[in-house]
This record gives structure tokens, C-alpha cells and sequence, in this order.
């Protein structure tokens, strides 16, 4: 069943007098309980492509439906509501709340959802816990090593029981033990029934995911299954 | 409804949380309203308080009093040289109006000086003296802390004795045996045959009793003033203000008569009445009111832009935050809401600080006998002062915020 459909998206930019084609002509299926990662050169179009998913912008042209709903009709309010509902954000600089501890970041949408404070917390709490996150709560960002923000980040991004999970370079500002352990998470998530759609350019961390969309220019160049899951060494199974 | 009050609870916590994480900041920001509201509720509970002393000056005058007087002392309809070329009262004027007039409880003629008195060593200038007959104390509500007024002897004699009021009493004597001491005044000799209460109201100046000393007035005439230089006042008492204007009625009729005048003549004498001076103080204190109010305005407006301004730079700052709390899922209006209590719970905290500030000025000013009490009114008038200036002036920063793009906002360093 497809959570998202897109056909025919072109997003165009007015630089001046010039027209910027982020995006000319995309279409794309994904599935429910699909982990796939969007690659593609800078300018290939795959951060517009990928705010246009996450409902942060509306496309020029084309298409977008999502569970069933138009987007591209969308207004303002209706398209936060959305993001708040059925998107959950994890960003390459993590975007937290500075002056906010590790709870009041991961409750923050659930304030936005209307979620009483009781329950707010008690969800708060048991993301963080899924995370491992549960003894840093009452920390803040900067007391926080950068794994442990991205890992706040993932929780904020669930609290929400959102449908899809949209990761933008997730592991960009980690070095590579702990970028493999957030894809570890990611992993994990997935296997629990999570669709997530994964941003980067970097090969290594693609192959975390069972799909890779390749862009070029605006335009889809690939779209191909990955037959082998990479797990981390230390696992020591590859499974598919 | 429940949902809005969910968003404001919520968005005042965010607010306190983002005032507490700018102490200086907001602390800076919020002296402009502190001094703002400060300002507005002195002004007002002082104005409150200057037309209360008013009120109490004129009331010592008595609702019942008229004043026969070549001058309109209110009423600025007649042109002064018409006023200055009418002919002085005389004492033959108030002589025959007395015999003439059958309503009044009580008639007085009074004419004033300015002169020195003197007790000892002690000198006081250019103290208001009031000459005037016995009957006078009747046209009045004065009363006594020692002694008595002067009898009918005492005043068709030109007796020199003098009734002190309490304030020149404390000036001229270290103690309280003064009946039967003797002042100068202007040189003579004067034997003080009483002293006034306090009426206590210092808005009537020269004029409030305090501050005169009452004489018999044929002694005004004999040694400080030549009879007929100046007009005398004709001080008339009405049995009660409901009778008031039947005295008024009578009082023109009978001085038309004594004055001579003939029917297709205008009056030359006027009849005042405490009416008047209300309608005049009226008048000052609604000017001082508007003037006071409009300066004390434009100090809380210029704090209102300082916020204003804090908050457009604030909003800047924030950009990034703002792009966060779009992308989870922060409506348009949350935001909005978000800037705006921020800004109302900065100038409400700054409201408060200046309401304390208002009322220990107002102690302040109760200390040196001006008459002013922070009423209940001054409190709602600071709170919804500060939660309006708060609300306005984050309007248009706060619209800023929430119509932020979130991909701009997010991009944001």
C-alpha cells in the first residue's frame, strides 16, 4: 500500500530574473514499512526534493499525495498539522531547542499536538528510554556529545508515532563510530514497522537502506532495490 | 476553546522560559514600561489627588455662600475693563443690602491686605489679612482651638484684636498660650482673642483660613487701607443650599436697588459662588489631566517601541528556533500567540515592577501632605496598560515570526 505518491513534481526557484529548476519532472511510489535513502550530488535537487516530502514546501507543479490526502492542495496550517502528525524530522545539525533540556525537546511536539502535560511526559520518557537516552533528560544540548543530540533528535522524531521518518544526512556531523550506531537505531526502527526516508550522498550509509533513489539534475536517475542489508561488522550476520 | 486554552498555557510557559534564558535583556527592555507605568499611575493618582484637595478647599468655602463682588472671580463672560469701570462696593452698599435683604441667615462684608505681622522676634510678610464685623463667623463653618471670635462691640469699636489662623499661629509662637498675647501687624498693636482649627487643605493657599488673621475691619480702614481704595466682598450665608438660589434671586434685586441702577442697566456688581470656582477648577484639573496623561503616554510609548524593537531583534535571533518549531509542527498561530504573550509577560512583569514603583512614590508623596492613595482603579489601569503595550507591541515582530518559511528558517545560521 503507498504512503506517498508523487507524480510529475517540479519545484522552480525565481533567482532575480532567472528560473532555477530544482526539480523538473519527479515521480516516486513509497510503501508503507520501506527504508529508503534518496542520493545524489549537491544540486541534484534531493534537499528540495526532500522538504517537499516533509511537507516544509509546496512543489510548483505536480502532484502529492499522502496517506491518501492531496498536499499539494494544502495550506500553512493544514501542512504543520501534517508535519506534526505524520512526519517525524531528523536533521544533519540536529536543530534542537539550545536552552531546552532533552525532555522538554522531545516533548515539544506533543505541545503542538495538544497532548496534555501527563502524557505528554510519560511519552517523552519512554522515547528517550527507546533511544537510550533515558539518564540524560535533564541535560541540555550543549552538555550533550553529538551522538547523544541525533539521538535526542530520533527521539523527538517518534514521540509523534509519526508515518514516516524523514532523516536529512543524519550522520553528517558525526564521525563515523557513532554515524553507524544512529544508522543502527535507524535500523532497528525500521524493522519495528517504520518507514523512513534517509537523505545523504554517502554510499556507505545508502546501503543501510533497502532502496536508493538516485537524482540528477531534477530528475530521478535510478531507482533500484538493494538485495543485501549491510549490518555493521560487529554483528557479525548479514541478513536480507 | 479548551484547545486555545491549552496553547496559551503553553505558550506563556515557552515565553517565561525564553524571558528567564535573556535576564539582562529582558530586564533592559522592560525599564521602558516600568518607567512607563511608574509614570502613568503617579500621574493619575496624583491628579486624583490635586482634584480631591480641590474638592475639599472648595468645599470650606460652603455650598451656601454667595459673595457679592465688583469682580466675576469665575466667570469670564464680561470683559475685565467692563469689570475694573464698575464702581467699588462701599460699606453703605453692604449697609443697605443688609437692611434691605430678609432671607439670609448671615451677612459679612470682608476687604483684604497684605501685611506684615510681627510677634517678638518673629516676623511674617505679606500675610493675608482679613478685615471683616463679627457677624462674619456665622457666614462660615470655622471653629476654634482657643478663644473666639470677635463681638459686636469689639467690631463696631474697631477694637484692635486679631483671630489667628493655625498656621500663622504656629509661625509666630514657639508655644500654645497665645490667647491674650499681643502681634503687630503693620506696626499697631493687636490682642489675639483666638485661634482657628486646621482646615488643612493647602490648594486654596492665601486663601484657606489657615493662613489668614481675621481683624475687626474698621481697624483695615483705620491703619492699613483707606475705606473705598478697594471694593469690599459682601459675604452671604442662605439658610441651606436648597435656598441658595432664592438668596441669589433676592441678592440681585435688592443691590440693583442700592446700586441705583435703572432697568435698561446691566448689573455692575457680581454674585459668586463656590459653583463657579468648581467649574474652573474643573477646567484646570481636566487640562492638567489631559497635558499630564499625554506626556506620562508618550513615555510609555516610547518604552512600548523599545520592546518593539527588542522583540523584532529577538525574533531575528530566534529565526532558527522558529524553523524548528514549524518543521515539529508549530502552527502559524502558535507562533503568533508565542511572540505576542512573550512580549504581553515581559511588559506585565515590567507593569508590576512600575505599579510597586507608583505606590512607594505615592507613600513618598503622602509624606510631604500631598494627598494621594494608589486606588484600585490605578491597579487595573497598569495591568491592562502594560498587557495592552505587551500585546501591541509585539504584534507586528510576532507576525514576522509566523509567517516565517520554514526552509529559509531552518537554513538559517
Amino acid at each position: 500500500m503507498s504512503l506517498i505518491r508523487i507524480e510529475h513534481i517540479a519545484k522552480i526557484y525565481q533567482v532575480g530574473s532567472e528560473e532555477v529548476h530544482a526539480l523538473r519532472d519527479v515521480s516516486l511510489t513509497i510503501n508503507k514499512n520501506e527504508y529508503v535513502a534518496i542520493m545524489g550530488p549537491s544540486g541534484s535537487g534531493k534537499s528540495t526534493l526532500m522538504n517537499i516530502l516533509g511537507c516544509l514546501d509546496t512543489p510548483t507543479k505536480g502532484l502529492y499525495i499522502f496517506d491518501e490526502e492531496n498536499v499539494s492542495q494544502m495550506n500553512d496550517n493544514e501542512l504543520a498539522q501534517i508535519r506534526n502528525r505524520q512526519i517525524g524530522f531528523v536533521f544533519q545539525t540536529f536543530n534542537l531547542l539550545p536552552r531546552s533540556n532533552a525532555l522538554h525537546n522531545v516533548e515539544l511536539p506533543l505541545i503542538y499536538a495538544g497532548i496534555p502535560t501527563h502524557e505528554r511526559k510519560e511519552r517523552a520518557i519512554a522515547a528517550l528510554d527507546k533511544v537510550g537516552l533515558g539518564d540524560r533528560m535533564d541535560h541540555k544540548p550543549n552538555e550533550l556529545s553529538g551522538g547523544q543530540r541525533q539521538r535526542v533528535a530520533v527521539a523527538r522524531a517518534l514521540v509523534t508515532e509519526p508515518s514516516i521518518i524523514l532523516a536529512d544526512e543524519p550522520t553528517g556531523n558525526l564521525d563515523t563510530k557513532t554515524g553507524e550506531d544512529i544508522m543502527l537505531l535507524f535500523n532497528e526502527l525500521n524493522d519495528q514497522g517504520n518507514t523512513i526516508i534517509l537523505v545523504t550522498h554517502e554510499e556507505y550509509i545508502a546501503e543501510h537502506a533497502q532502496r536508493i533513489i538516485r537524482l540528477r539534475d531534477g530528475l530521478v536517475e535510478s531507482d533500484k532495490e538493494v538485495d543485501k542489508r549491510v549490518k555493521p561488522k560487529e554483528n557479525g550476520v548479514a541478513s536480507n | 476553546m479548551r484547545s486555545y486554552l491549552f496553547e496559551l498555557k503553553e505558550g506563556l510557559l515557552i515565553s517565561l522560559k525564553a524571558i528567564r534564558a535573556n535576564k539582562i535583556r529582558s530586564v533592559l527592555t522592560t525599564l521602558g514600561i516600568i518607567i512607563g507605568v511608574w509614570a502613568v499611575v503617579t500621574m493619575s493618582t496624583a491628579i486624583q489627588g490635586i482634584d480631591q484637595a480641590f474638592q475639599k478647599g472648595v468645599s470650606s468655602l460652603g455650598s451656601d455662600n454667595l459673595y457679592i463682588d465688583k469682580w466675576a472671580w469665575f466667570n469670564n463672560d464680561i470683559p475685565w475693563w467692563e469689570l475694573r469701570n464698575r464702581k467699588n462696593l462701599s460699606m453703605d452698599d453692604y449697609e443697605k443690602y443688609a437692611q434691605m435683604a430678609k432671607l439670609p441667615q448671615a451677612i459679612a462684608p470682608t476687604q483684604w491686605t497684605r501685611q506684615t505681622v510681627t510677634h517678638d522676634e518673629k516676623s511674617l510678610e505679606f500675610v493675608n489679612i482679613q478685615g471683616t464685623i463679627d457677624d462674619y463667623i456665622r457666614t462660615t463653618n470655622l471653629s476654634f482651638s482657643d478663644g473666639r471670635f470677635f463681638n459686636e462691640l469689639e467690631s463696631k469699636g474697631s477694637r484692635n484684636v486679631a483671630v489667628l489662623g493655625h498656621e500663622i499661629a504656629n509661625k509666630l509662637f514657639d508655644n500654645s498660650y497665645i490667647v491674650n498675647q499681643y502681634i503687630r501687624i503693620k506696626g499697631q498693636k493687636f490682642k489675639v482673642i483666638g485661634v482657628l482649627e486646621e482646615q488643612g487643605s493647602w490648594v486654596m493657599g492665601d486663601f484657606n483660613p489657615d493662613n489668614q488673621v481675621f481683624v475687626p475691619i474698621g481697624t483695615v480702614f483705620k491703619y492699613m487701607q483707606r475705606e473705598n481704595s478697594r471694593s469690599i466682598t459682601i459675604n452671604v450665608r442662605a439658610a441651606s443650599s436648597l435656598d441658595i438660589d432664592n438668596v441669589k434671586e433676592e441678592a440681585v434685586a435688592v443691590m440693583r436697588r442700592v446700586r441705583g441702577l435703572t432697568y435698561d442697566q446691566k448689573n455692575d456688581f457680581s454674585i459668586n459662588q463656590q459653583e463657579g470656582l468648581l467649574s474652573a477648577i474643573n477646567d484646570t484639573v481636566g487640562v492638567i489631566q489631559v497635558a499630564g496623561l499625554f506626556i506620562t503616554g508618550l513615555a510609555l510609548f516610547v518604552g512600548a517601541i523599545g520592546i518593539m524593537n527588542i522583540m523584532f531583534v529577538s525574533v531575528k535571533e530566534r529565526t532558527k528556533e522558529i524553523g524548528i518549531r514549524k518543521a515539529i509542527g508549530a502552527k502559524r498561530r502558535t507562533i503568533l500567540g508565542q511572540f505576542i504573550s512573550e512580549s504581553a509577560v515581559i511588559c506585565l512583569l515590567g507593569g508590576m515592577i512600575g505599579l510597586g514603583l507608583a505606590l512607594l512614590s505615592s507613600l513618598i508623596m503622602n509624606q510631604i501632605d500631598f494627598p494621594t492613595t494608589v486606588q484600585v482603579d490605578a491597579v487595573v489601569l497598569a495591568v491592562v496598560i502594560s498587557v495592552m503595550t505587551g500585546i501591541f507591541s509585539g504584534l507586528a515582530p510576532a507576525y514576522t515570526a509566523a509567517k516565517m518559511d520554514p526552509v529559509e528558517a531552518l537554513r538559517y545560521e
